[in-house]
């Protein structure tokens, strides 16, 4: 399989007021594939995950440099000109815990077709169900689909997260450490869901579970202190890391 | 050689270094089993044949013993990089010095039988391939444990020297052999001792191609050794 690049940073730095968070990141995201990034708490990799849906446009006095370019459109998608609304129609995240909104399941997944202008009900229903479907939801919730949201259970609910970002066809998808709050067997039905996704869309994950890293991405990048340490295939990663400060993170000799 | 960092689970540096530990032991044993084999050969000693057999059981032990402990780690620790070359490495080297200790114990054994009979031929190779072949042992594991890939290198080169003497026993024999059908019952039997320590240096081999896989995440054990 031959591979492209779905999103580029080039020189990509963060500031939150004076603190540099991140510092010159150049980092090349493959298309249909899942990449994840690691590191200890502090690091920049949430902070790096949350410049790709503009995330950061919503507190004063965060400031970026360098660009992140989406490709083949090759837009900067966090350039000023553009409209971080837009960004996240096509770049959609999925967060540490899950958020539905207090609203029935239908409308969970609606949401982002109705913010769009879509309200026409065959259409609205014919995307939920497919969305619930790539999510594997839809057979735990095809009769209760009018029931609130918040019934359901924490995995469940982190599924229904997934099924209202892939409702917008997004090409890029974010997971903040999307199964640290679930159970093993709500966490291994996660990653099973994310491997499948790969072949729809692009994922990016972050991720303090390195065996989770190790399982389920093809290409991990090691951040530490603001910058990039190491980006390589996940396989030589995790067995032989090029440098001696990944090596001591993923072996516990950090600190 | 920069210093390791210490692991921040005191309990699993403990458990690695055991591991390591037990390795060197282990090599010890092999050791003395293939000196103490050929000492009996020379002096047609069956009693010392018969400890290195005995003394087998103890390499044996410590082979279960460390894969043991070796698979415990990959199950609760979820080793990385370095840590799990090490223990993947671990488990290889073993299974080498477990096989090493049976070549050992089966010398020992074509000793008894040689003590037997009237002495062929005076030995001068076996001896000498003995010695390169414990040598090779005891450095492949200096190299394990400094992590020295030159060392290891030396060691994957040396195994032709072994190779080379046990193809020039084998020609001195067929003379034996030719000369009179009476020697070649003696001569096969020697000829398994030798091509025992020739496959002992080839297991020795096998742990420093590990070693350079250990230290440089390389496979190097269908490679031919660097020049030196």
């Amino acid at each position: 399989m031959t591979e492209t690049s779905k999103a580029e940073t080039k020189n990509l730095s963060f500031f939150y007021g004076n603190f540099q968070a991140l510092k010159n990141i150049n980092l090349s995201i493959l298309e249909k594939k899942v990449t994840a990034l690691i590191g200890p708490s502090g690091c920049g990799k949430t902070t790096f995950l949350r410049c790709f849906n503009r995330m950061h446009d919503l507190y004063p006095h965060n400031r970026y440099e360098g660009e992140i370019i989406l490709l083949p459109e090759n837009t900067n998608i966090i350039s000023p000109d553009i409209d971080p609304i837009e960004v996240r129609m096509h770049i959609s995240m999925v967060f540490q815990k899950p958020n539905p909104f207090p609203k029935s399941i239908y409308e969970n997944v609606a949401y982002g077709l109705r913010v769009r202008g879509i309200n026409k009900k065959s259409a609205l229903d014919e995307k939920v169900e497919k969305s619930l479907r790539e999510a594997a939801l839809w057979d735990e919730v095809r009769n209760r689909l009018y029931g609130q949201a918040f019934d359901l259970s924490g995995g469940q609910q982190q599924r229904l997260c997934i099924a209202r970002a892939l409702a917008t066809d997004p090409e890029m998808i974010l997971f903040d450490e999307p199964t640290s709050a679930l159970d093993p067997i709500a966490t291994s039905k996660i990653e099973e869901l994310i491997i499948e996704l790969k072949s729809k869309v692009t994922i990016l994950i972050v991720t303090h579970n390195m065996q989770q890293a190790a399982r389920i991405s093809d290409k991990t990048g090691f951040f530490y202190l603001g910058e990039l340490i190491e980006y390589s295939t996940t396989d030589k990663l995790f067995t032989a890391p090029a440098v001696k400060q990944t090596e001591e993170y993923i072996t516990g000799r950090f600190g | 050689m920069e210093t390791e960092k210490r692991h921040t689970s005191l309990q699993y540096e403990r458990e690695l270094q055991e591991i390591k530990d037990n390795l060197i032991y282990m090599g010890v044993l092999t050791e003395k089993a293939i000196a103490k084999g050929i000492k009996a050969l020379l002096l047609r000693d069956s009693d010392l044949a018969r400890t290195v057999i005995a003394e087998d059981d103890e390499i044996d032990r410590l082979d279960v013993d460390i894969e043991d402990k070796c698979i415990r780690l990959l199950a609760l620790r979820q080793p990385a990089a370095r840590d799990l070359r090490f223990i993947t490495t671990a488990i290889k080297i073993n299974g080498h010095l477990e096989r090493i200790g049976d070549m050992a114990a089966n010398i020992s054994e074509k000793v008894i039988i040689l003590s037997e009979e009237p002495q062929l031929k005076p030995y001068v190779d076996i001896p000498r391939m003995a010695d390169i072949a414990c040598g090779m042992i005891r450095q492949s594991l200096d190299a394990l444990v400094n992590e020295n890939v030159a060392l290891a290198n030396k060691v994957r080169s040396s195994d032709e020297l072994v190779d080379n003497l046990n193809e020039q026993i084998f020609r001195e024999l067929l003379t034996f052999m030719m000369e009179d059908v009476r020697n070649i019952h003696r001569a096969t039997i020697i000829m398994q001792i030798s091509k025992n320590l020739e496959r002992i240096s080839d297991h020795a081999k096998g742990i420093a191609d590990m070693v350079v896989y250990l230290v440089t995440g390389k496979s190097v054990r269908h490679e031919e050794p660097p020049e030196s």
